[in-house]
């Protein structure tokens, strides 16, 4: 039966599948049965030094780099031929637009894991998880651009679409697609790999605070009128004011 | 109109000996954990002094509170909703901790360890935060203790505005205060506006504002959002906290830990009306100066009967609205005008208010050193200038504060006549615009200041709240997640927990 084993089949067929639901599930118990270690874990308070500018530049980097592999990879292809819009320019939008995006995120975490290592406060402040996870951004970063220089020499967009079939794949249960991403540079490869095992380890760290982040712009601007909150004990609501406020005589 | 209810306070600055019993026992209740060592909900500091975190007062410096646009819209002054999104990442208006002072601990456990030595051990300071030794402390939770460092550093104070202030620094014109801080639980509190995760709120029932623990992501925007600092962001847990005004104890009834011990009785809680409709209204008004006013405009009379009325179908119970009828904080701000909010510029509406401290006038003035106005002291020329403390509790705006002075004086002079001469002397309190027997109930309230007219505090109404069968067997209030305690895992003194050794049995 393991005769045909490749490993191939299951960092790429098998691992997107554990990934994603270690991520929706672990999600979903950690917001539920410990809301009180779902945060951002800012360090900004212990110092301000180096991180403001390190982590303007990191978040907003990955946030394009982010919805840039999350547009670019699971737009179905045929929307892309419906709107006449060649590989090759989608390739060279995403390199012109990712690779900035990219190399800013990663100037961003350079500056942060510096910190995060080389300041005695945010160090003794850290927890294992934390330089983990900090490391691996890094690192996937750091692969994540150098596949650039690879993606350079083949601006057709054949590559580009093999990883975009791949992905969609993943959701539409094509569980077969896994062979698409054999024959890539390992770069590439390896780019895959680290983006699942950031996936799987995400619901136990500080990640966690990206959904928030997401859903912070829409509960602060849309559900919440004014600015203001004040919230009642009552189990029961007040009953509708039927008092019709009335003078009474002086006197 | 909507009625709602809030317990507010009143601190007695004329009576306040800066002991710092308040903030002690706040710690030892509620901040001796991790992560919030160098917070204290309750402090007490030395003015003129720039305060804890440093300047906290100048909003140029921290942009907290709100500011009111050219529209007359109110906005948090560190910027709309938009802006405090953007800032997000990185805050540009949040204090650092050195800003309050790096936590540090002593190394008591070498005391007892230490080795035969030439020197007796010392114990020194180590760092909280990354338990490494701390050579010189730079600042700490109370550094201008007694007007401690020069003045040309305390003189930053932002309550010399408009004060000729270079003479105060002289020995002979010196002069000092205590300030006790907590949160001010606002009735338009700017740390509840800059939250994006709608995790501060304010309670509906008794105006309590809190932060609710498990929707906090640690954006830390109600740190800079709040003018008077009092939100503290626990470095251990990533989330932010501040005074919860001892809600345990105030739904039962009991005043808070601060008010309990405080052994000068300077601390008064009650019940406040108001009209929550007007809220916004009053904290837009157009000048600074008027804010005092408009947030007088917002209380309302509890013996109005139709005040009651609506209050009753406003679902405040009839024990509330009757706490309210005999609140002290109703008498001292509204019928004797002698309370003040602290920096009502903020446009917070804060219900910790105070009373300006008068006794160094009255010393000065029976030494024959400063002007008397016919039989009482001319409380303009005070040795604390009626601009500083107007600075502080009316926006600058001294006519106020002089007659909340005057009638404290006029108080004390009737109450002198009345004890040591044995005459009702009517018109000292006509001159000041009350009556003798107002005079005595101020004297009763003010200076008896009795347990029972300083706290009036009704209890909660648990059978609308919650379910008691369901509490049964559960933990309680604790600062941690459910059932954990956020203990940690140090001695007492520094070192590692070792297990107890029991002496075997010989």
């Amino acid at each position: 039966m393991f005769a045909n084993f490749d490993i191939n089949f299951v960092i790429f067929g098998v691992m997107p599948y554990v990934a994603l639901t270690v991520f929706l599930v672990g999600s979903i118990a950690r917001y539920e049965r410990d809301p009180f270690t779902w945060k951002s874990s800012s360090s900004q308070l212990l110092r301000r030094k180096q991180l403001i500018w390190g982590s303007i530049l990191f978040h907003v980097g990955i946030i394009v780099v982010f919805f840039g592999h999350l547009i670019g990879l699971f737009t179905p292809i045929w929307v892309l031929d419906a709107l006449g819009v060649p590989y090759g320019l989608k390739q060279w939008m995403a390199v012109i637009i990712g690779g900035p995006a990219g190399i800013a995120a990663l100037i961003g975490s350079t500056m942060l894991l510096h910190r995060r290592l080389s300041d005695p406060r945010i160090r003794a402040t850290s927890s294992y998880m934390d330089i983990t996870i900090m490391g691996l951004i890094w690192l996937q970063l750091a692969i994540g651009l150098l596949t650039i220089t690879q993606t350079l020499q083949h601006m057709d967009g054949g590559k580009m679409v093999l990883f975009m079939e791949w992905s969609q794949s993943v959701v539409t249960w094509n569980v077969n697609a896994w062979a698409n991403v054999v024959n890539v540079h390992w770069l590439y490869k390896l780019h895959i790999f680290l983006g699942l095992v950031i996936t799987i380890l995400f619901p136990f760290s500080r990640l966690v605070h990206i959904w928030s982040g997401f859903a912070a712009p829409f509960r602060y601007l849309l559900t919440r009128p004014g600015y203001q909150v004040v919230r009642s004990r009552r189990s029961a609501p007040l009953p509708e004011r039927t008092l019709a406020v009335r003078k009474t005589p002086a006197e | 109109m909507r009625i709602r209810a809030q317990i507010g306070m009143v601190l007695n600055l004329d009576k306040c000996i800066g002991c710092h019993t308040c903030s002690v026992t706040c710690k030892n209740v509620w901040t001796s954990r991790d992560g919030v060592e160098y917070a204290w909900f309750n402090n007490v500091e030395t003015k003129p002094g720039i305060g804890y975190p440093k300047n906290w007062e100048s909003q140029q410096r921290w942009n907290g509170g709100w500011e009111r646009t050219r529209a007359g819209n109110l906005q948090p002054k560190q910027g709309s909703k938009w802006r405090i999104l953007a800032n997000i990442f990185g805050n540009p208006d949040l204090p650092e901790i050195d800003d309050y002072y790096e936590p540090f601990d002593f190394d008591y456990d070498h005391l007892k360890s230490a080795p035969e030595m030439e020197h007796f051990p010392t114990a020194r300071a180590r760092s909280r935060i990354t338990g490494e030794r701390m050579e010189k402390i730079e600042w700490g939770p109370n550094w201008e203790e007694i007007l401690g460092g020069e003045f040309e550093k305390r003189s930053q104070d932002y309550n010399f505005d408009g004060v000729q202030k270079d003479i105060y620094g002289e020995y002979e014109n010196t002069f000092m205060m205590y300030l006790p801080r907590l949160c001010e639980h606002c009735l338009n509190p700017t740390c509840v506006a800059s939250c994006p995760s709608g995790a501060i709120y304010k309670r509906e029932e008794d105006g309590i504002v809190l932060i609710d623990q498990e929707k906090c992501r640690g954006w830390r925007m109600c740190v800079s959002g709040c003018p008077y600092k009092k939100i503290y962001y626990n470095w251990e847990s990533g989330k932010s906290e501040k005074c919860t005004l001892c809600y345990p104890r105030i739904e039962s009834g009991n005043p808070t830990v601060c008010s309990e011990t405080c052994v000068g009785r300077i601390r008064y809680l009650g019940v406040m009306l108001y009209d929550a409709d007007k809220i916004e209204e009053a904290a837009s008004a157009a000048g600074e100066q008027e804010l005092y006013d408009a947030q007088l405009g917002l209380f309302l009379d509890p013996h109005d009967p139709v005040v009651q009325e609506t209050a009753r179908a406003d679902g405040i119970p009839d024990d509330w609205i009757e706490a309210a009828k005999n609140s002290p904080i109703w008498k001292m701000a509204m019928e004797w005008k002698v309370a003040f909010p602290l920096h009502p510029e903020y446009r917070t509406l804060p219900m910790v208010w105070y009373i300006p401290p008068l006794s160094p006038i009255q010393n000065a003035a029976e030494a024959g050193k400063i002007g008397h106005d016919g039989e009482m002291p001319d409380v303009r020329s005070l040795r604390i200038p009626v601009r500083y403390l107007a600075n502080m509790l009316t926006a600058g705006d001294e006519a106020p504060v002089v007659q909340a002075l005057e009638r404290m004086s006029a108080m004390r002079t009737y109450m002198r006549a009345k004890t040591v001469d044995g005459v009702i002397d009517e018109a000292i309190a006509a001159r000041v615009g009350l009556s003798g027997r107002v005079i005595e109930d101020m004297y009763r309230i003010m200076a008896l200041a009795n347990y029972e007219d300083r706290f009036v505090i009704p209890t909660t109404h648990r059978e609308q709240v919650e379910d008691a069968y369901e509490l049964r067997g559960g933990c309680g209030f604790t600062d941690g997640n459910g059932c954990s305690t956020g203990m940690d895992s140090r001695s007492l003194f520094g070192g590692k927990k070792r297990p107890l050794k029991i002496p075997e049995a010989m």
